[in-house]
C-alpha cells in the first residue's frame, strides 16, 4: 500500500502550484525602487589585447549613470577559485587571476570588458554602442593538445604555459599499472571525446544588488544554488565585505544543473556598483549571454586502456585525459576532472590497478566547471565504453563481462582512494534485464530488420560518489571550503514547524521531500512543516545544493536537528505527564508513557515550550528550536544498470531511441515520485548529450552553437518512454536516513548506454564501427557507416 | 531593440503608401524572423508596416485556372488546415511549432528566403507565382540565393498562386536544434512533368534538382531516384550539423522518400 504521507510517500510537489501558475518569485521578478540596469559589453573575439577603451561618448548618453571598466576595479580581488589541485610533482596548479572586468586582455568570446549602468536597459544598450574599444586580435588557443606544445600562444602571459596541472592518480601505482598493461593477455584501447555542453537552465542568471548606506549593508539577490558560498567567496575574496554586512538571497531559481553553483563576475559587479552609484543595480542575462558566460560542462579528450586476462578479468586500467578549463578557473573547475573523476575510475569493478592522468588546459573558451554529474559522467562514459569494446573484442557477452568483474563484497576499498559502503550490482543488472525484456531483444531486432532498420541494445553500469562530502577529506584534496550541511528546526508554539536548511532547492522539490522526513519523525502532517531556504539572513551557514548532496547531507542535518527537538520535547512531555523521560514514546504526534494510557499531544508540548507555566525551567530552557550541522563520514555511492534500445536508419544515419530503462539503487527513498522525476530529468540531459547537444567553437574561437538555432536541447519527442526502477535498495550505512542521492544518476549512466546501443546496432549489421563521438548526430553515424 | 513606429493599415494601397513615404520602412508579417532580429539589434527600421490587418492579404481561395491563391499575410496554420493542396498543407503543418505557425506568414517566409526554410521549396517545386503590389514573379525567377530574392525595396508580397499538382510531398529532414530543414525536398508531379525543389542543402539557397526531375518525369517512382547518382556536394552547406557530402546524400534519400509518400 502506498503511504499517504511521510517517508516513502509520493507526496505531490507543493512548490509546483506556484511554479506552474506563474506565481514563483524568481530573481528577475525582484525590482527595487530606483534601480538601474547593467549592460555588459563583452568581447566578440576569443583572444586579444585591449589597446584602449573610450567611454566619453557613452557617459554623455541619456539615462547613463556610469560606465565601468577594469580601471574601476583596482584594489578589488579577482573572482576566486575554490579548489586547489596539486600536480604529480607535488606542485600547486597554475592559477591565473580572473578579473571582474577584463584587464588588458580578453580571453574568450563573452569576456566582459565594460559595463554601462543606466536608468533603463534600452538606454544602457544605446550607450554601450558608443563605447569605443580597440582590440588587437591574437591567435586563439583552442585545441588542448596544441596548447601544450612548446611555443604555443599563451592564454595567460604570466603563467609558464597553458597547463593548469598535470595530475597523476594514484601516482605510486603508475609503474605497476604500466607493467600490468604491458604483460596482459588482452588490452582494449579507446580514444574518445566527452563533448562540451551548455547547461541551459530555463531561467538565465540574474543579479540584483542593493547597498544601504545608513547601515553599510549590502543585499544581493542572485540565481544561485548556494547563497552562503557566494557570500563567502564574494565577500571575503572579491569585495572585502564582512559577512554580517552582506546578505545573499537566492529565491526561486529556475534550474541550475551546476551552472549556478559558481560565483560569477556579474554578481560581484552589481554588488560593487550598487555602492559606487548609490542605487540598486540589476542585471538579467540574455540567452545569448548565457551561452557565452555561464560555465560550460565536460569537454574532455581521453585515451583509456583496459587490460584483461584470458578469462576477461580486469587487470589494470590506465587513462589519459586532457580536460578543458577554459580561459579562467571557475569556482570548482579544478576538482571536476580530478577528484570527481579519477576516484570513480574503478566503477563497479574489482580492477586492482588503476592510474589516471589528467592534464588540465587553459584555452580561449568559456570556463568549464561542473554540470549535472560533474566528472562522474566523464569517468563512467570512458569506462563503460571501454568495457563494452573489450567485450566485443574478446567475444564475451557485455553483460557477462561486467558480471565477471563486479564488486560483490562491501565495504570495498578501491585502488582510487574511495571506499564503497554498500551496493548490489548483480541485483540492479538483473532488474535491468528483466524490465527491458532483454530476452525478447532478438525478436524485436528481427522485426526492425524486416522494416529496413538496424536495432541495437546497449547497457552501462555506473557508480557515482554523491552526498559530497566529508570536510576533512575534501580539505586534504584541495577544497578551500567545508562540505557539511546545516539545518535549524524551529517549532512554533502551536506545533507547526519551519525548517531552515542550508540546502537550496531549484527544482528538486525539497519543500516537499524535506517536509516528509520531519513529518515522519514526529508523526504530524506534512502541511504543518515549511521548508525555508536560499537566504543567508534566514538559514544557518550552508554549503548548498550540488553533487546529489541535499537529502544525504542536508537531509541528515535536518534529521539531527529534529532528533534534538524530539529529545527536548520528550523531556517536556515527561514533565507534563509526571513520568520518567526514559518511558516517553513518540508516535503519530502523541507522547505516551510506555505501558499506560497517559498521553499528551505534540501541540500541547510545543505550547508548553513557549508558555512555560508548567515547565522544567530548572533543567531546560523554554522554546523549541534546534540547529545541527552534519558532516558525513563518507560519500554515498548510488549505482545502477542502464539499458537503451535504439534503431538506426541505415539510409540517413538517424538514431531513434526506442526505450530506456534505468534500474537504480539509491538506498532508501523519501518520495518515489520525486526520485522518478529526477531520473527522468537526468536521462533527458544524458540522452541530450549523447544524441544532440554540442557546444562547438570554430578555429578562431567563435562560438558556433551560441543560440538554440544551433545548440540542440532535447525535447519531449527526442526522448523515449522511460522505465525507471529503484526497488533495489542497499541503504547507505553512514547517514541516518540510509539515503544515497538521485539527482545526477540519469545524466551519468545514460550516455554510455546509448553509444553502446548504437555501436551494437551497427556491428550487428556488419559495420566495422567501434566508436562514434557524441553527439551521435545523423551525419556522424552515416559517416561512420560509410567510412 | 531600437525604437520604431508601427503602422497597421487595413488596405494594400495604404500599406504601399506607408512603405514608400518612409526612408526606412519594412513590412511586418508574423514577426517570427523579424522580431528576433530587431531584439538583437541587427536591424533598425524606422517604421514597421504590419500586414496582419490587411484583409485582402489573408485567406485562401482558388482562381479560375484552379490555382490555390494564398494571401501574403496568411499564416502557416491556415495553410496547414486548408488541405486542398495536401503536399503544401503537409509542409506548412511541419514548420516550427504551433506558436510559429499561428503567427508566421507565407509572405514573410518567402520574402526572407532563409536557405533552410520550407516554403521556398514548395513555391519553387510547384512553379508558383509570387504576386506583389507591383507585378507577378515566377518562382523560377524569384529566388536569387541565400536570403536574396527578386523583391525590390518596399515591395510587398500580396499573394502566392500555386498550381495544384496531381501528387506531391515534402520530405523534411530536420536540423536537430532549429528544426528547420537540414535538407528538405519538395516533389510535385504535374501532367506535363515533375518538379523537384531542394531546400536546406545549398549555399545558394533553394534550387531545383534537374536530374531527378528528368528521371521522375520519365517514370514517377522511388526506384527512378534509387538509380540516380546523388547530386554533387560542391556548393552544398557544411556546418555543425552535416557536411556537404552528407547533405548531397540526404537530397537523394529525401527525394526518394518524397516520391514514395506523394499523394
Ligand atoms: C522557433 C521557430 C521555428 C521555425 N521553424 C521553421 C521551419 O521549420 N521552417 C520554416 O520554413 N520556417 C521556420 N521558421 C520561420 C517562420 O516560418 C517564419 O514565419 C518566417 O521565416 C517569417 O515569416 P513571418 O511572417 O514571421 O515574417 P516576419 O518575421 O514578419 O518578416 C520576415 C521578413 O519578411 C519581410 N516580410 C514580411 N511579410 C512580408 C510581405 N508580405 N511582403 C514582403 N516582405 C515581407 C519582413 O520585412 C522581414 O524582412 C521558424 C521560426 C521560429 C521562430
Amino acid at each position: 500500500m502506498p503511504k499517504d504521507g511521510g517517508i516513502g510517500a509520493s507526496s505531490k510537489r507543493r512548490e509546483d502550484l506556484r511554479f506552474l501558475t506563474g506565481k514563483g518569485k524568481y530573481t528577475d521578478d525582484i525590482n527595487l525602487r530606483d534601480q538601474t540596469y547593467a549592460y555588459f559589453i563583452r568581447s566578440d573575439v576569443a583572444h586579444g589585447t585591449i589597446n584602449s577603451i573610450d567611454i566619453s561618448a557613452a557617459m554623455k548618453m541619456p539615462g547613463v549613470e556610469r560606465v565601468f571598466t577594469a580601471s574601476d576595479f583596482e584594489g578589488v580581488g579577482g573572482v576566486p577559485c575554490g579548489w586547489q589541485v596539486t600536480d604529480r610533482h607535488g606542485q600547486p596548479m597554475q592559477e591565473p587571476k580572473h578579473p571582474v572586468l577584463a584587464e588588458g586582455k580578453v580571453r574568450h568570446v563573452g569576456d566582459p570588458i565594460a559595463v554601462v549602468v543606466a536608468d533603463s536597459l534600452a538606454e544602457a544598450r544605446d550607450a554601450a554602442e558608443q563605447v569605443e574599444i580597440d582590440i588587437t586580435e591574437l591567435p586563439a588557443v583552442l585545441n588542448m593538445k596544441d596548447a601544450l606544445n612548446d611555443g604555443a600562444t599563451k592564454v595567460h602571459d604570466d603563467l609558464t604555459s597553458n597547463l593548469c596541472y598535470d595530475w597523476g592518480f594514484v601516482e605510486e601505482n603508475r609503474d605497476a599499472v604500466d607493467a600490468a598493461i604491458k604483460g596482459a593477455h588482452h588490452v582494449t584501447t579507446l580514444e574518445l571525446k566527452n563533448n562540451r555542453l551548455v547547461a541551459n537552465p530555463m531561467e538565465p542568471r540574474v543579479a540584483v544588488a542593493d547597498f544601504d548606506s545608513s547601515t553599510d549593508e549590502y543585499t544581493l539577490y542572485t540565481t544561485s544554488q548556494n547563497p552562503h558560498v557566494i557570500r563567502l567567496l564574494m565577500g571575503a575574496f572579491v569585495l572585502g565585505i564582512p559577512e554580517h554586512k552582506l546578505r545573499v538571497v537566492a529565491p526561486d531559481v529556475g534550474g541550475g544543473f551546476g551552472a549556478k553553483i559558481y560565483h560569477y563576475a556579474e554578481e560581484a559587479f552589481c554588488t560593487f556598483a550598487a555602492k559606487q552609484i548609490g542605487r540598486p543595480v540589476k542585471w538579467t542575462s540574455s540567452r545569448s549571454e548565457a551561452f557565452m558566460s555561464d560555465a560550460h560542462g565536460r569537454d574532455h579528450v581521453t585515451k583509456i586502456e583496459l587490460a584483461l586476462d584470458k578469462d576477461g578479468k580486469f587487470l589494470a586500467l590506465r587513462t589519459d585525459t586532457h580536460a578543458n578549463m577554459g580561459a579562467y578557473l571557475s569556482t570548482f573547475a579544478p576538482s571536476i576532472p580530478t577528484w570527481l573523476h579519477g576516484t570513480l575510475m574503478a566503477g563497479n569493478y574489482t580492477t586492482p590497478l588503476i592510474y589516471v592522468n589528467v592534464k588540465a588546459v587553459f584555452t580561449n573558451t568559456v570556463p568549464v566547471d561542473a554540470y549535472r554529474g560533474a566528472g562522474r559522467p566523464e569517468a563512467t562514459f570512458q569506462l563503460e565504453r571501454v568495457v563494452d569494446k573489450a567485450a566485443r573484442e574478446m567475444g564475451i557477452d557485455p553483460v557477462e563481462l561486467r558480471r565477471k568483474n563486479f564488486i560483490t563484497e562491501f565495504p570495498y576499498a578501491t585502488p582510487v582512494a574511495v571506499e564503497y559502503d554498500t551496493g548490489d550490482y548483480h541485483a540492479t543488472m538483473d532488474k535491468l534485464l528483466e524490465l527491458s525484456d532483454h530476452a525478447g531483444f532478438e525478436a524485436r531486432a528481427a522485426t526492425s530488420k524486416a522494416n529496413g532498420k538496424l536495432r541495437g541494445f546497449g547497457i552501462a553500469h555506473y557508480i557515482e560518489a554523491c552526498g559530497i562530502a566529508p570536510s576533512n577529506l575534501v580539505g586534504q584534496l584541495g577544497a578551500r571550503a567545508g562540505l557539511y550541511e546545516s539545518a535549524t528546526v524551529r517549532v512554533n508554539a502551536t506545533g507547526s514547524i519551519s525548517v531552515m536548511t542550508g540546502s537550496h532547492s531549484h527544482g528538486q522539490g525539497h519543500e516537499t521531500s524535506f517536509a516528509q522526513v520531519v513529518a515522519e519523525m514526529i508523526g504530524i502532517d506534512e502541511s504543518q512543516i515549511d521548508i525555508v531556504h536560499g537566504d543567508t539572513a534566514k538559514t544557518p551557514m550552508g554549503m548548498g545544493t550540488y553533487g546529489s548532496r541535499s537529502i544525504a547531507v542536508g537531509g541528515s542535518a535536518m534529521v539531527r536537528a529534529t532528533e534534538k527537538i524530539i529529545n527536548k520535547a520528550r523531556k517536556i512531555a515527561a514533565h507534563l505527564m509526571e513520568a520518567s523521560e526514559a518511558d516517553i514514546e513518540l508516535k503519530d504526534g502523541q507522547f505516551t508513557v510506555a505501558g499506560t494510557d497517559k498521553s499528551v499531544a505534540w501541540g500541547d508540548v510545543t505550547l508548553a515550550a513557549y508558555v512555560p507555566h508548567n515547565y522544567p525551567l530548572e533543567d531546560i530552557e523554554p522554546g523549541l528550536e534546534e540547529t545541527a550541522f552534519y558532516d558525513p563520514a563518507n560519500f554515498t555511492y548510488p549505482s545502477g544498470a542502464y539499458g537503451c534500445e535504439v534503431e538506426v536508419d541505415p539510409e540517413t544515419g538517424k538514431v531513434t531511441v526506442l526505450g530506456f530503462t534505468a534500474a537504480d539503487d539509491f538506498g532508501n527513498i523519501i518520495n518515489p515520485m520525486i526520485v522518478e522525476g529526477q531520473v527522468h530529468g537526468g536521462l533527458a540531459q544524458g540522452i541530450g548529450q549523447a544524441m544532440i547537444e554540442n557546444c562547438a567553437y570554430d578555429d578562431d574561437g567563435q562560438l558556433l552553437s551560441g543560440s538554440y538555432m544551433d545548440y540542440a536541447m532535447p525535447r519531449a519527442d527526442d526522448l523515449p518512454m522511460f522505465t525507471v526502477d529503484h526497488s533495489s535498495v542497499t541503504p547507505c550505512t553512514h547517514n541516518p536516513l540510509g539515503v544515497k542521492g538521485c539527482g545526477e544518476a540519469g545524466a551519468i549512466g545514460s550516455p554510455p548506454a546509448l553509444v553502446n546501443a548504437v555501436v551494437d546496432a551497427l556491428q550487428r549489421a556488419g559495420h566495422d564501427v567501434t566508436h562514434i563521438d557524441m553527439p551521435l548526430s545523423p551525419d556522424r553515424v552515416w559517416a561512420a557507416m560509410n567510412s | 531593440m531600437y525604437d520604431f513606429d508601427i503602422e497597421r493599415p487595413s488596405r494594400i494601397a495604404d500599406a504601399v503608401k506607408l512603405m514608400s513615404d518612409s526612408t526606412d520602412a519594412q513590412p511586418l508579417g508574423g514577426g517570427q524572423t523579424l522580431i528576433p532580429t530587431l531584439k538583437q539589434r541587427l536591424a533598425s527600421p524606422e517604421r514597421l508596416v504590419s500586414m496582419a490587418g490587411i484583409d485582402e492579404m489573408v485567406g485562401i481561395c482558388k482562381d479560375d485556372a484552379g490555382r490555390l491563391c494564398i494571401g501574403g499575410a496568411t499564416t502557416h496554420a491556415a495553410v496547414a488546415a486548408d488541405g486542398s493542396y495536401p503536399g503544401l498543407s503537409g509542409l506548412a503543418a511541419r514548420i516550427g511549432d504551433p506558436a510559429v505557425r499561428n503567427r508566421g506568414t507565407i509572405g514573410g517566409s518567402l520574402a526572407n528566403n532563409d536557405p533552410a526554410a520550407c516554403y521556398p521549396a514548395a513555391a519553387l517545386g510547384s512553379g508558383a507565382t509570387i504576386v506583389t503590389n507591383k507585378r507577378e514573379i515566377a518562382a523560377d525567377d524569384y529566388f536569387r540565393g541565400m536570403f536574396d530574392t527578386a523583391l525590390e525595396e518596399g515591395e510587398i508580397i500580396t499573394e502566392v498562386k500555386f498550381p495544384i499538382p496531381e501528387v506531391s510531398h515534402y520530405a523534411k529532414f530536420v536540423q536537430p536544434a532549429s528544426r528547420f530543414a537540414l535538407v528538405g525536398v519538395f516533389v510535385a508531379k504535374f501532367a506535363d512533368g515533375v518538379r523537384v525543389a531542394v531546400t536546406g542543402a545549398s549555399e545558394s539557397g533553394v534550387h531545383r534538382w534537374s536530374a531527378a526531375e528528368e528521371a521522375l518525369s520519365r517514370s514517377f517512382s522511388a526506384g527512378s531516384i534509387g538509380s540516380l547518382e546523388a547530386p554533387s556536394a560542391d556548393g552544398l552547406i557544411t556546418d555543425l550539423h552535416g557536411t556537404g557530402a552528407y547533405r548531397a546524400h540526404l537530397v537523394k534519400v529525401m527525394t526518394g522518400r518524397a516520391v514514395a509518400a506523394a499523394s
